[in-house]
C-alpha cells in the first residue's frame, strides 16, 4: 500500500513538473511572437512618421528633392511589400535613405533651429533605435527558446509537443545581400 | 542573460544569508544577555519581528518612500521627449513587460536611479543635473545602467538586503545605548544577584557587547561587497543592452567630473543611484566601505572594451583592470558569441558650457513646473510663469511686441449627453501653445504633445486635445 502512494507521488510530481515545462515552452514561444510584433510596430511608427518629417523639410530644403523623394519613395515600396523578403529588402533601403537624409540635414541650420523638426528629428532617431532594440530583443528572446528547445531535459517535451525552432532575424537569410550595405544591427 | 540573474540570485542569497545569520546571532546574545539564558529565543524572535515590520514597509511602500526621499517629481513625454524614447528604448531592447515610469528629480547635480520590485512597476528616475549635461548616447547608458538593475532584480534585493542592515544597526544601536545610560547600576546589580551562573551570564555579556559592535560593521561590509558587484553587473548588462560602451563610459566620466552634491540623497538611498551622491572619488583604502566601485575603475573597464559588447568582453576587461578573476560565471557567458559594437549616432559633439548647462536644468524644471517658453524674433527666449495674465508682453531685449499663445478658457464642450462635461481645447499649430483649464491653470501642450487627453496637476480635470489637422 504505502509502495503503491509513493508511487503514486512520484506520477504526481513528474506530471505536475510536465505541465509546468509545456507550460514555459508555450510562454517563451508567445514571447518570441510577441518580440516579432513589436519589430513591425516600430516599423509601422516610422512610416507614420517620414510624411510629417518630409513636408517640415520640404520648405528649407529646395535643393534636396531628390533626398527627400527617394525617402518618400522607400517608404511607400516598404509599406507596400508583402513578403518577408521584400519586406526586409525595402525596409533597409528606407533606412539607407534616412541616414543619407539625416546627414544632409546638417548642411542647413535654419532646418535645425526649427523647433518642430527638431521634435520629428527626435521621434525618428529614437525609432531608428527602437527598431533596431526590438530586433536586438526578438534575437535574444530567440536564442533562448532555441537553446531551451535543444538542452536536456526540456528538449524532450519540445519534441514531444513539436515546439519548433525560431529563425534568428539576419538580414543575410532574407535575401538583402544585393542592397546598399546597411546593417541593422549596427545601426 | 537569464543564467546570469540565476546566478546572481545564488550568490547574492548566500550573502544574504549570513547577514540573516549576523541577525539571528545578534538577537540571540542581546536575549541571553539581558533575560537570561532562556532570553535568547525571545531576543531572536524580537529581531525577526523588527526585521519584519521593516520589510513589509519597504515591501509595500518603499518605491513611494525613495521618490519621496528623492524629490522626484513624475512627468509626462512632453516635458522630455527624448528621455522618455530613451526609457522606452530601453524598455523594449530589455524586453521589459511595461513602460517603467520616468521621473526627474529637481536637482542640479547629476545621477539616477531606479526602483520597483518586479520589472512590471519599476520606475526610473533622473536628475535635471544630468539631462542637461549628457547627449542621447550618454544618457541611453545611463538609462540602460538602471533598466538593468531592474532587470536584475537589484532593486528587489538590495532594498531587503538594506532592510536587514537597517535592522541590524538598529538592535544593536539601542542595546550599546541602553548599555551606555544604564551600564553601572544594572551591571552592579547584576554581579550581586549572580549566584551559579555568573561566570556564564558575565562571558555572555562581553560577547554581546562586542558583537553588538561587530555586527552592523559586517553587515555593513556584506553589503557593501552585494552592492558593488551589481553595479558591475549593471554595467556590463548596460552595455550588452545598448552595444555601446562609450556612452555609459563618457557618462560615467562627466558625472565624475561634476562638483555638484545631491543633497537629498541619504545612507539608505545612497546605494540606489549610478554614482554614490554622498562620496567623492576617493582612494583605493575607502573600496571596501563603499556601496559603489570606483566611478574610475568602472570607466576603465568599460573602454577596454576593444572587441565587443557581450558580457565576455566585460568579463575580459574587468579581470584586465581589477585582476579579479572572475564577474560573470562562465555558464552566463556562453551566449555571448559575438556581440558587435555599433556606432555612435550622430550627434552635435559640442559640450554644452557651464552656462548654457545652468540654463538647461532651469529651463527643465520650469518646464516641469507649468512654464511656458516664448522665442522672439530676435532670438531671446521667454519664460513666461503659469500665472501670467496678459495677453501679450514686450520683448525685454528688441522691445517687440509679443503674443503670449492665447491662454483662453478651453472650451467647455456642449456635448450631446450632458455628462461628458469635458472640456475640449483645439490646437492651432504644431508648436509651443497653452491653454487654460477650467481651475483657471494654464497648461501648456509641447510640440512633441501626442495624446488625445491632458490632465491638468492642480485640479486634476482632463481637456481632450483636437489637432487642428483633423478638425
Amino acid at each position: 500500500m504505502a509502495v503503491l502512494l509513493v508511487l503514486l507521488g512520484i506520477l504526481v510530481l513528474v506530471v505536475i513538473w510536465l505541465v509546468g515545462m509545456y507550460n514555459s515552452l508555450v510562454g517563451l514561444r508567445n514571447q518570441v511572437k510577441n518580440a516579432w510584433a513589436q519589430i513591425d510596430v516600430q516599423l509601422k511608427r516610422r512610416h507614420d512618421l517620414i510624411p510629417n518629417l518630409v513636408e517640415t523639410a520640404k520648405g528649407y530644403m529646395q535643393h534636396e528633392r531628390g533626398t527627400l523623394e527617394s525617402v518618400t519613395n522607400a517608404r511607400s515600396k516598404a509599406m507596400g511589400a508583402d513578403s518577408v523578403g521584400d519586406k526586409a529588402k525595402a525596409e533597409g533601403e528606407l533606412s539607407g535613405a534616412i541616414s543619407r537624409f539625416m546627414l544632409v540635414v546638417e548642411n542647413y541650420p535654419d532646418l535645425k533651429a526649427n523647433q518642430n523638426f527638431l521634435a520629428l528629428q527626435e521621434e525618428l532617431t529614437s525609432t531608428e533605435n527602437k527598431i533596431a532594440f526590438s530586433r536586438q530583443a526578438y534575437n535574444d528572446q530567440v536564442l533562448f527558446y532555441n537553446n531551451k528547445i535543444q538542452m536536456f531535459p526540456s528538449s524532450i517535451i519540445a519534441g514531444m509537443f513539436n515546439f519548433q525552432q525560431s529563425d534568428f532575424f539576419e538580414l543575410e537569410d532574407k535575401g538583402d545581400r544585393e542592397a546598399p550595405k546597411v546593417d541593422f544591427s549596427q545601426k | 542573460m537569464w543564467e546570469l540573474i540565476q546566478q546572481n540570485r545564488r550568490k547574492s542569497l548566500v550573502l544574504f544569508f549570513l547577514m540573516g545569520c549576523c541577525l539571528v546571532l545578534l538577537g540571540y546574545l542581546l536575549g541571553a544577555s539581558y533575560l537570561g539564558p532562556n532570553g535568547g529565543m525571545i531576543g531572536i524572535s524580537l529581531a525577526l519581528i523588527i526585521w519584519l515590520i521593516l520589510s513589509l514597509i519597504s515591501f509595500f511602500a518603499g518605491d513611494s518612500i525613495v521618490l519621496g526621499i528623492s524629490g522626484a517629481q513624475e512627468i509626462t513625454p512632453d516635458i522630455h521627449p527624448q528621455l522618455f524614447n530613451v526609457v522606452e528604448e530601453m524598455k523594449i531592447a530589455a524586453s521589459l513587460p511595461a513602460m517603467p515610469k520616468v521621473y526627474i528629480i529637481d536637482s542640479a547635480a547629476p545621477n539616477a536611479f531606479a526602483t520597483g520590485r518586479k520589472p512590471e512597476t519599476c520606475a526610473i528616475a533622473v536628475t535635471a543635473g544630468l539631462l542637461a549635461r549628457l547627449n542621447r548616447d550618454e544618457l541611453q547608458g545611463v538609462v540602460a545602467h538602471e533598466t538593468s538593475h531592474v532587470v536584475n532584480r537589484d532593486v528587489l534585493f538590495m532594498t531587503f538586503a538594506g532592510i536587514m542592515l537597517g535592522s541590524i544597526v538598529l538592535i544593536s544601536e539601542v542595546f550599546l545605548r541602553g548599555l551606555w545610560y544604564s551600564g553601572g547600576s544594572s551591571r552592579r546589580y547584576r554581579s550581586s544577584s549572580d549566584r551559579g551562573g555568573g561566570q556564564g551570564a558575565a562571558i555572555i555579556a562581553i560577547v554581546a557587547i562586542i558583537f553588538a559592535i561587530l555586527a552592523p560593521i559586517l553587515a555593513q561590509l556584506l553589503y557593501f561587497a552585494i552592492s558593488r558587484r551589481r553595479e558591475y553587473l549593471a554595467d556590463a548588462s548596460a552595455v550588452r543592452l545598448t552595444r555601446y560602451p562609450e556612452g555609459l563610459a563618457s557618462a560615467l566620466a562627466k558625472i565624475a567630473d561634476s562638483d555638484e552634491q545631491l543633497p537629498r540623497a541619504n545612507k539608505v538611498t545612497a546605494p540606489l543611484y549610478i554614482v554614490n551622491p554622498l562620496k567623492r572619488e576617493g582612494e583605493k583604502l575607502s573600496d571596501w566601505t563603499s556601496t559603489h566601485p570606483p566611478i574610475s575603475e568602472r570607466i576603465k573597464i568599460l573602454r577596454g572594451m576593444a572587441q565587443g559588447a557581450g558580457y565576455l568582453d566585460y568579463q575580459q576587461s574587468f579581470s584586465h583592470v581589477t585582476g579579479n578573476a572572475t564577474l560573470i560565471p562562465a555558464s552566463g557567458l556562453k551566449d555571448t558569441a559575438a556581440v558587435p559594437v555599433r556606432i555612435a549616432s550622430s550627434k552635435s559633439a559640442v559640450e554644452p558650457s557651464e552656462k548654457s548647462l545652468k540654463r538647461g536644468v532651469g529651463d527643465l524644471v520650469r518646464a516641469m513646473n507649468g512654464f511656458l517658453f516664448l522665442t522672439c524674433a530676435c532670438g531671446l527666449k521667454i519664460k513666461i510663469p503659469p500665472d501670467f495674465k496678459q495677453s501679450s508682453l514686450p520683448c525685454p531685449r528688441c522691445r517687440r511686441e509679443l503674443q503670449v499663445p492665447t491662454a483662453e478658457l478651453a472650451t467647455v464642450a456642449v456635448g450631446i449627453e450632458a455628462a461628458s462635461t469635458e472640456a475640449t481645447y483645439v490646437r492651432k499649430s504644431d508648436g509651443w501653445e497653452s491653454f487654460q483649464c477650467a481651475c483657471g491653470k494654464n497648461l501648456q501642450l509641447s510640440p512633441a504633445f501626442k495624446g488625445s487627453k491632458i490632465v491638468c496637476n492642480s485640479c486634476g480635470k482632463s481637456t481632450t486635445i483636437v489637432s487642428s489637422e483633423t478638425k
